[in-house]
């Protein structure tokens, strides 16, 4: 009879099945970015959406913290290959943030302090899929991670959660971000490996 | 705690697999603030999906490059021109 070795890699039962394709598991939390960490002091940070008929929704920092937030817990996937499981997080719904919003757009471009931006339909981030997280693992969030606040999509690849999160345009037609105009995935879907243009 | 970015000379290598000659030596001019100098001198940011250069001056991009398995996507749209060094035309 053969033995199967699951290697000493602190895999718990079941986590293959958590790990999307061409993924591997892993138990640091590494930091990806494309510029320099911007710093935002909390007197000075909002966050708007502005709509497709130009109505702009403002929350300042103390207005984000007053609204009603949510603890989820969730697996996250990076497109470098690095899936993180469990992660623990505290924010606000989106769903809370878009009560207000009057649109019938289908797109949404979020774009970061610092310049960043990503687009996503306008759906994947509502009815409970995503989330404005200022808490990570019980501390504030911090800054090499997002903070003080950063966009948490995690059904998409991780670079569609931007960190530093400053907006969200609300638009009709898809208008592509920073990382999808240079050849990753419009949508970023992990579990159908839409890592690159044409996946 | 060392800098979070690399020297333009990180470019070289990936550079290599595109272009014949050495685009790291070739000067470039920011779209953003107009500084110029070398491809070398930027600042590479290597921690991502791709690498994103950076003018040292304004820290706007300048330059973005990702390698698929098939295919690679330059995106030059931060630098005015660059002047690439090359050997005489000849006689």
């Amino acid at each position: 009879m053969g033995i199967i070795s699951r290697g000493f890699q602190g895999r718990r039962r079941g986590d293959d099945e958590r790990l999307p394709p061409g993924q591997y598991l892993t138990e640091d939390f590494p930091v990806l970015s494309a510029g320099p960490t911007p710093r935002v002091p909390l007197d000075r940070w909002e966050f708007t959406i502005d709509t497709e008929g130009g109505q702009v929704h403002r929350w300042n920092w103390q207005e984000l913290r007053a609204l009603p937030s949510e603890t989820p817990t969730v697996d996250i996937h990076c497109v470098t290959t690095w899936s993180k499981l469990d992660t623990r997080w505290q924010g606000v719904s989106l769903d809370v943030l878009f009560e207000d919003v009057e649109t019938a757009a289908e797109y949404a471009l979020v774009h970061s302090y610092g310049g960043y931006t990503t687009n996503l339909p306008l759906e994947d981030l509502l009815d409970g899929k995503a989330w404005i997280a200022y808490r990570y693992d019980g501390e504030e969030l911090e800054p090499r991670h997002g903070g003080p606040a950063r966009l948490l999509v995690p059904h998409l690849y991780f670079w569609k959660s931007a960190k530093w999160v400053r907006g969200i345009r609300l638009l009709n037609e898809d208008w592509p971000g920073f990382w999808e105009t240079a050849g990753y995935h419009d949508y970023g879907d992990p579990w159908r490996e839409q890592r690159y243009e044409g996946d | 705690m060392s800098a979070d970015y690399l020297d333009g000379n990180a470019l070289a290598g990936p550079f290599a697999e595109i272009f014949a000659a050495d685009v790291t030596v070739a000067v470039g001019r920011c779209a953003s603030c107009g500084l110029t100098g070398p491809v070398a001198g930027l600042r590479v940011y290597a921690q991502a999906p791709g690498l994103v250069a950076r003018c040292p001056g304004c820290e706007e991009v300048v330059l973005r490059l990702v390698r698929g398995p098939d295919a690679a996507w330059l995106d030059l749209r931060g630098t005015i021109s660059l002047r690439i060094p090359l050997p005489g035309a000849g006689a």
